[in-house]
């Protein structure tokens, strides 16, 4: 170890092959481009994270007296729409997909670097006019643009934000269009679908999901700023249009989008929790089919969430049954995570600390999704807090858990260098208190009756209220502990070597931080995944 | 204990003790398997820890547990969808015997008719122990008339009628909430629905100063816009005679039946030439702009009063529907 940290103080790798702006903005290298994902994603987390904290301030009483109504509608909008297209929707595919796709197939770039690289520019001219919208006045449409709300009662930006949303949506569809041909295309020898790391499986659903699901929002998005523009009467009754049909095909992508969201992070935890348990997975076939399975059924399900909308009850109970159906492959993956863990050699490490708080809060949001799709339970929760707290518990206590597992677990890898180890645990435990701390009251808020998106509310609803705010507040600093010893790390972390986890996996058979070809030659599978039987029991930097 | 810290809401009607007993039993069952989920893992996390054991056994998998916890959950599933589909199909399916009380919301407030002309905004005043239907519509976005005592919610939409009915149990005063996000003022489209005693509730409506029922104000504009004047009460008319069509079959001119519900007639007035009835013209004018909402449901309200008599069949100038096994149904 000693001397192959020496050797790679001046080896030559992606990060220091070439220098300038320059190099960075024009690159095609994938490691690269997930890189500058990585910081515009991470910018919009905390401006989001920021719209939350104002909307949780705002909420300590019941009367609305930190900002005006209008103000409030705002923050709760925009919060939703930087959070789901800026950043949850990219964070696992655009920065961990990107970085790692090729390198786990042993490949040495995306099928097509270029359009990978416009992927990110598409991403920044939406992300600047999502930027452009915020600073001139913003948009109060809710992340869900309901019409004939959007269309011709409110005064906002809100063509400008779906403009925004429509360009970013290319960009994700190109990005799911790389991984798709690159997945096809370009294994290296020996790595056969069934030798694939779950990782990819996942990212392969995600894929399938984003090229067939997100022109449906933009075609969406462009009828509502039609409408709004020029009256054609789609969806405005009074126009001879039909507002029930905006939720059809608005759910048709965004309730897929939110599989868009966790399917991802499911593949991070596959990858984490046989690491730190030291053995194969359990189950590796029915954990890639259950990929599979729910991008397939995902899409059966949209209308459940317009159960109260009025439409038919039979149809309503076509949606309640596809919506069980969808629940099984989830709970097969729960189950065989659990399983894995079954007579393995366990490390608490960070990233398998956040893999176990995934498993934890993703259940509870998965079990809460029960009752919603539950037609009776539905009415009375739908629109309450209790949906906010659903999910939330899978898009923030899934999600975004399995994406920090995941910058933990590959950091090294990424930038050659350790990460604190204790700060990490302490901010897994922050992020885990903090979470449960916000949003568990949220639940009981919903069920005894407090509507979303309301400003002001009736005083019954404070104490829970507050408990959720100063939640919140913990979790502020969880999600900030991170963001500084990941910089400290980048000077002052230790050396990290080619594979301090003693990980299955191509990517880390090569150095890290990885040379810009990934892999000096290439590689050769013979070998199932996660062999964890033929490599070291040990983790050698934990253990 | 805490007066000010409730955490279940409280069950005025009997909808909500339907839906709680379905609640316990989906915690009970999800509570138990998450428990158990903990419990496994950190089981495992303990007494698998990496000091304490030597070598990780492996193990791939297993088919037999693999369909145990595919069909076990799913088995499990099933039950909820069943209790959940039963329940949701008896809040949507008003008996016959409710009273009917109109709703429009706008934002933001909420404006409440009684059949009997009394008129109330962001205040609901309903007896206990009677079937009550709302029928409801907006006059500009979408609302969600949400009353969390009686667990039941639904959307009121522009452009078309949405029902909602409930049979109260306890008297006293409840939240209504507007659930859909609707602009501005969302949070502050509250009010309260007053569940009253038998006795109490006859004494207010007999106290509210009703400008006659609502069918009446109907009636009085049916004349006052001509409608009349092509839907007479025998078979002459140019028009089709209105007397005993509500919530019957009618044949339309392209060959289907609808049953004349409130969003027929609705849509008869505002939209004539999007359902012609079978043996006429398209002759009526529509009265699109001219009527308002509220002005609207009267002349639904008088159409609906407008049942002939009981024994004889009502006259008529239309081809009578041929599918006479067509029961009519409410939606
Ligand atoms: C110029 C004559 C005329 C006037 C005035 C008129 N209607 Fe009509 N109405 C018709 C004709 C003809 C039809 C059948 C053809 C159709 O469905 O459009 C009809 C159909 C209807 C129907 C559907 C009846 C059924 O049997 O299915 C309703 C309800 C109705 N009108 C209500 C009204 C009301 C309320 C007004 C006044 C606001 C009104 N009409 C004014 C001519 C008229
Ligand atoms: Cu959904
Ligand atoms: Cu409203």
């Amino acid at each position: 170890m000693a001397t192959a940290s020496a050797i790679t103080a001046e080896r030559e790798h992606y990060l220091n092959a070439d220098y300038g702006f320059r190099s960075w903005l024009l690159t095609t290298d994938h490691k690269r481009i997930a890189l500058l994902y990585l910081i515009t994603i991470t910018f919009f987390f905390f401006v989001g994270g920021f719209f939350a904290l104002l909307i949780r301030l705002e909420l300590l009483t019941p009367q609305g007296d930190l900002v005006q109504a209008d103000t409030y509608n705002k923050l709760f909008s925009m919060h939703g729409q930087v959070m789901i297209f800026f950043f949850l929707l990219p964070a696992v595919p655009a920065v961990l997909g990107n970085f790692l796709v090729p390198m786990m197939i042993g490949a040495k770039d995306l099928a097509f670097p270029r359009i990978n690289l416009l992927s990110w520019y598409l991403f920044i001219i939406g992300g600047g006019l999502m930027l452009y919208t915020m600073l001139t006045g913003g948009v109060d449409t809710g992340w869900t643009f309901y019409v004939p709300l959007s269309t011709a009662y409110l005064g906002t930006h809100v063509v400008l934000a779906a403009v925004s949303i429509f360009i970013a949506g290319f960009s994700s569809i190109l990005t799911g269009l790389n991984f798709i041909v690159t997945i096809h295309r370009m294994r290296a020898p020996g790595m056969t679908w069934g030798r694939m790391p779950l990782f990819l499986w996942s990212n392969y659903a995600t894929s399938i999901i984003q090229v067939l699901g997100t022109p449906v929002l933009a075609i969406t998005l462009a009828l509502v700023g039609l409408e709004r523009m020029f009256h054609l009467g789609v969806f405005n009754p009074q126009l001879g249009g039909d507002p029930l049909l905006f939720q059809h095909l608005f759910w048709f992508y965004s309730h897929p989008a939110v599989y868009i969201m966790i399917l991802p992070g499911m593949g991070v935890v596959s990858e984490i929790i046989p690491c730190f348990s030291r053995k194969r997975v359990f189950g590796y076939e029915f954990v890639a089919l259950a990929s599979i399975g729910i991008a397939v059924l995902g899409f059966l399900v949209w209308a459940h969430h317009m159960f109260v909308a009025g439409i038919s009850v039979y149809s309503a109970m076509v949606f309640s049954f596809f919506s069980y159906l969808v629940a099984v492959p989830s709970a097969i993956k729960v189950f065989n995570w659990t399983a894995t863990m079954y007579k393995g050699k366990i490390y608490y490490s960070t990233p398998m600390l956040y893999a176990m708080g995934f498993i934890g809060l993703f259940t509870m949001g998965g079990m809460t999704g029960l009752f919603l799709a539950s037609l009776g339970v539905d009415v009375h929760v739908t629109d309450t807090y209790f949906i906010v707290a659903h999910f939330h518990y899978i898009m923030v206590g899934g999600m975004v858990m399995a994406y920090l597992a995941g910058m933990h677990f590959w950091w090294p890898k990424i930038t050659g260098r350790m990460y604190p180890e204790s700060w990490g645990k302490l901010a897994a435990m922050t992020i885990f208190i903090g979470f449960n701390l916000t949003f568990f009251p949220q639940f009981i808020l919903g069920w005894t009756g407090m509507p979303r998106r309301y400003h002001a509310y009736t005083p019954e609803f404070q104490v829970l209220n507050v408990l959720s705010t100063a939640g919140s507040t913990v979790l502020a600093v969880g999600y900030l502990l991170p963001m500084v010893y990941f910089l400290w790390s980048l000077r002052y972390g230790k050396e990290a070597g080619d594979n301090p986890w003693g990980a299955a996996g191509l990517e880390w058979k090569t150095a890290s931080p990885p040379p810009t070809y990934n892999f000096e030659e290439t590689p050769v599978v013979t070998w199932e995944a996660y062999n964890y039987d033929d490599l070291p029991k040990e983790v050698p930097v934990v253990g | 204990m805490f007066p000010n810290f409730p955490i279940w809401p409280v069950r005025a009607a009997t909808s909500a003790s339907n839906l709680d007993a379905l609640f316990i039993f989906l915690l009970l069952v999800t509570g138990t398997v998450t428990l158990m989920i903990f419990i496994l893992i950190t089981l495992f996390a303990l007494r698998y820890r990496h000091d304490l054991v030597d070598k990780p056994t492996p193990i791939l998998g297993s088919l037999a547990l693999e369909t145990t916890w595919s069909l076990v959950p799913f088995g499990i599933f099933l039950i909820f969808f069943v209790w959940g589909a039963v329940l949701y199909f008896q809040e949507r399916t008003a008996p016959p015997d409710s009273m009917e009380i109109y709703v429009v919301a706008k934002q933001w407030m909420w404006k409440l008719q009684h059949a009997d002309g009394q008129r109330e905004i962001n205040e609901l005043h309903v007896p206990v122990d009677r079937n009550v239907k709302l029928i409801m519509t907006s006059q500009d976005v979408i609302h969600s008339f949400f009353v969390p005592a009686f667990r039941l919610k639904q959307d009121v939409l522009p452009g078309r009628y949405t029902t909602l009915w409930f049979h109260a149990i306890r008297p006293g005063t409840y939240h209504l909430f507007c659930a859909e996000y609707c602009g501005t003022q969302h949070s502050g489209m509250i009010g309260s629905i007053v569940v009253m005693n038998p006795a109490a509730y006859e004494a207010w409506l007999s106290g509210g100063g009703g400008e006659g029922s609502l069918a009446s104000t109907g009636q009085k504009l049916f004349q006052q816009l001509g409608c009349g004047s092509c839907h007479r009460s025998d078979t002459q008319g140019r028009g089709p005679n209105l007397v005993g069509v509500f919530s019957k079959p009618v044949l339309l001119e392209d060959g289907r039946t609808v049953v004349a519900d409130e969003n027929y007639v609705r849509e008869s007035i505002l939209n004539p030439g999007a359902k012609i009835v079978a043996g006429f013209k398209n002759i009526m004018p529509s009265f699109q702009g001219v009527v308002n909402e509220e002005q609207l449901l009267s002349l639904i309200a008088y159409v609906k009063s407008l049942q002939g008599s009981q024994q004889a069949e009502p006259v008529s100038n239309r081809p009578a529907v041929p599918n006479t096994s067509a029961q009519p149904r409410v939606k």
